[in-house]
């Protein structure tokens, strides 16, 4: 008998004559609690972000890219990582390239073994986009793919992210029955609410742990 | 002060410990101080006690589900992650453990291992065991990574170096990273944040914790504010996730109310910074990602809990660390006196399993019963009942059957027994009970003045002149 088998053989002994306890999920608690006007969806979203340092500008289909390149300058930063092949990606790299803004765009096309140096010491911010935002917790929906990888929301010091208005939902309740993640889920899903922290030191809180320091979102109201 | 770190106390030593402890009025404050403002912040988070209430009820019930069929959540688990790509692991002791991860650090010839905060790990003591043989493994939390420079252990679940202050990580760092002294936190952050930037980025492979398992989807779920989590478990070629057999839940909703009850009770958060979903290696199309993850499912004394329907409610705990932010004894001694990996009330219950009650015998007794620990805890795991349970437990004779936990009857003693077998035939025998009280009360005159302990500080109680049988008769007999 190997470790398994002996640990589960302890445990269905210690079940006999039991009965599994039938599952009485109480989806109005963690709804009715978190419901908001769709109308302040997006104000709740921004004052819960708002409250952990995260950043957050109203924005639209077509500024935005403007917004970016405005909120680079502001920090003096030169440098973006984009994901090329997403759609928004593409729009800013087709933004960059059409007004000639001062901005050296950096591709996350190849596996991180083949720029890992680069990418932890000279990329000091990144865009991506997000699957949604949820109003109750002021979090955002980050689901990585081939195009965008999971590193690119982790590594760089200034994470830009691009969120929907209409993809924000109420609470994590809904988010995930709407997205019916119970069917299947990715490699990696996240969940991102502010850039990183602790107060692991006399309780201090301190922004900037070992992920981003700073979390820049721009909501495009009419998307 | 205590800044001298000193070799690992020891839970059979809980009462040197305790008084070491109480001594250092530096510690005290630091506790004192911290434990406040955990409290406060949890408060903050449940302002509708109608809502709080329902939670942990709920809680408590998606927990005891789970539990109720843990052996088969536990096998669908392994198949999900299996088809996954995840490979999971069984081990049943903190040995087998070690030995799993030893494993696949040969297989990968890896010198350098970086953690993500796993009490589990700690369970393993993996550091130690993989420091041994010649493999770095370095933690990655703030908070660990200070404990760990000091050679310490948490003090804290949730915030491992809660016992130090500012002035005392400041010299830390100075010392042992040699960077310029400062007390600014923000600094002391920034230079934690580069030392092991460039340790994530070496590193051969990450070690983390789990969260929530979860069946349905085979996801493995972990929280977390820093990052450092992430780090750990994307960037390096392997991640190996250690975890306890109990942590399993059904379905991917059921983490909802859990998730929520975590973050609030742990350190009154609406939600961390990041809640991290794993459900498997990178793909081929994916560009980043651990190549490999394994899964290691540690029993290591939870099926002992697990094989007693009242000690099984052990297992429900989700550890929020809320139960010793609240606990009057741990707020006065702190997390190192109880010389165990999981302090406070929790870890007087959870920790008999894994030592026995032999090495962990003044634990059960380290409590006094105030209740603050079942009142907050989060899935209502009635925390003061166990430990009665497990005091009972240390008591009964050694060889009675059946035994429930490893070490019964290690506090068991024959003139004790004896003592409450004479006062149970005292107190239900009639005759012998009236007997008994008129001699006390008839012969009061020959009270010692000095009984021991108790006339230390209090004069010794004096018997009154006649039984309180005499004075009702009497009192009746009026009417």
């Amino acid at each position: 008998m190997n470790a398994k088998e002996r640990i589960l053989g302890k445990l269905r002994g210690s079940l006999q004559g039991t009965t599994p306890i039938v599952d009485d999920y109480d989806i109005e608690l963690l709804n009715e609690p978190w419901r908001y006007p769709p109308a302040e969806r997006v104000a709740r979203l921004r004052q819960m972000l708002g409250a952990v340092h995260g950043e957050s500008q109203l924005s639209s289909t077509f500024g935005w890219p403007m917004q970016v390149i405005e909120s680079l300058a502001q920090r003096n930063i030169g440098e973006l990582l984009i994901a090329p092949t997403t759609p928004h990606g593409h729009q800013f790299a087709d933004f960059v390239a059409r007004t000639g803004a001062p901005l050296r765009l950096k591709a996350y096309d190849r596996p991180v073994e083949a720029w890992k140096d680069e990418l932890f010491f000279r990329t000091p911010a990144s865009l991506t986009g997000t699957l949604g935002g949820i109003a109750a917790t002021g979090s955002l929906v980050l689901w990585p793919t081939p195009q965008e990888p999971r590193l690119m929301s982790l590594v760089p010091p200034l994470h830009i992210a691009l969120l929907k208005a209409s993809e924000v939902l109420d609470n994590l309740y809904q988010f995930m029955h709407a997205h019916r993640w119970a069917d299947g889920m990715p490699t990696n899903a996240l969940l991102v609410s502010g850039p990183s922290k602790t107060a692991d030191i006399q309780q201090t809180l301190a922004y900037g742990a070992h992920g981003p320091k700073e979390l820049l979102v721009l909501i495009l109201e009419d998307a | 002060m205590s800044d001298v770190a000193h070799a690992p106390a020891q839970p059979i030593a809980f009462k040197r410990n305790a008084r070491e402890a109480l001594a250092d009025p530096q510690l005290r404050r630091n506790f004192r101080g911290a434990m406040d403002f955990l409290m406060d912040k949890r408060r903050s988070q449940f302002p509708d006690g109608d809502e709080l209430e329902r939670l942990r009820a709920f809680g408590n019930r998606v927990r005891a589900r789970a539990l109720s069929r843990l052996p088969e959540l536990l096998e669908r688990l392994d198949a999900r992650l299996s088809r996954n790509g995840v490979k999971v692991h069984w081990a049943e002791t903190v040995d087998e453990a070690n030995a799993v991860v030893h494993r696949i650090v040969e297989q990968h010839a890896a010198k350098k291992v970086i953690k993500g905060k796993s009490m589990v790990s700690e369970e393993m003591e993996m550091n130690h065991y993989l420091g041994d043989r010649g493999v770095d493994c370095l933690e990655s939390d703030m908070g660990e990574f200070i404990v760990q420079l000091r050679a310490e252990k948490p003090a804290h679940i949730i915030m491992p170096a809660i016992h130090l202050n500012a002035g005392q990580v400041a010299q830390l760092f100075h010392d042992k990273l040699e960077v310029d002294y400062t007390e600014d936190v923000d600094r002391l952050i920034q230079i934690g944040r580069e030392t092991l930037r460039r340790n994530f980025f070496e590193a051969d492979i990450g070690v983390s914790g789990v969260n929530f398992a979860i069946a349905e989807t085979g996801t493995l779920l972990l929280v977390e504010n820093e990052g450092n989590g992430r780090m750990s478990t994307t960037v390096p070629p392997v991640h190996i996730a250690v975890t306890g057999i109990e942590k399993v839940v059904e379905n991917l909703r059921d983490v909802i109310p859990l998730l929520s009850l975590l973050t609030r009770s742990a350190t009154g958060q609406a939600i961390t910074t990041y809640v991290n979903m794993i459900s498997g290696p990178r793909k081929a199309d994916e560009l980043d990602g651990p190549q490999e993850v394994h899964l290691v499912l540690l029993d290591n004394g939870r099926s002992q809990a697990f094989a007693d329907g009242e000690l099984r409610q052990t297992l429900n705990c989700i550890r929020c660390g809320a139960c010793m932010n609240h606990c009057p004894v741990y707020t006065r001694i702190g997390g190192h006196a109880y010389g165990t990996v999981y302090p406070g009330p929790i870890g007087k219950i959870v920790t008999p399993h894994m030592l026995g009650l032999d090495a962990t015998r003044d634990l059960p007794t380290a409590s006094s019963m105030c209740g603050a620990c079942g009142e907050v805890c989060p899935v209502k795991i009635p925390i003061p009942s166990l430990l009665r349970r497990l005091r009972e437990e240390a008591v009964r004779a050694p060889d009675a059957a059946p035994q429930h936990v490893r070490g019964q009857g290690a506090k068991y003693s024959r003139k004790e027994t004896m003592v409450w077998k004479a006062w149970r035939t005292l107190n239900t025998s009639p005759a012998l009970y009236r007997a008994a009280l008129y001699a006390g009360t008839r012969l009061r005159a020959l009270m010692p003045a000095n009984i021991g302990p108790w006339t230390d500080h209090r004069s010794a109680p004096k018997p009154a002149a006649r039984t309180l049988h005499e004075l009702a008769r009497e009192h009746l007999g009026d009417q």
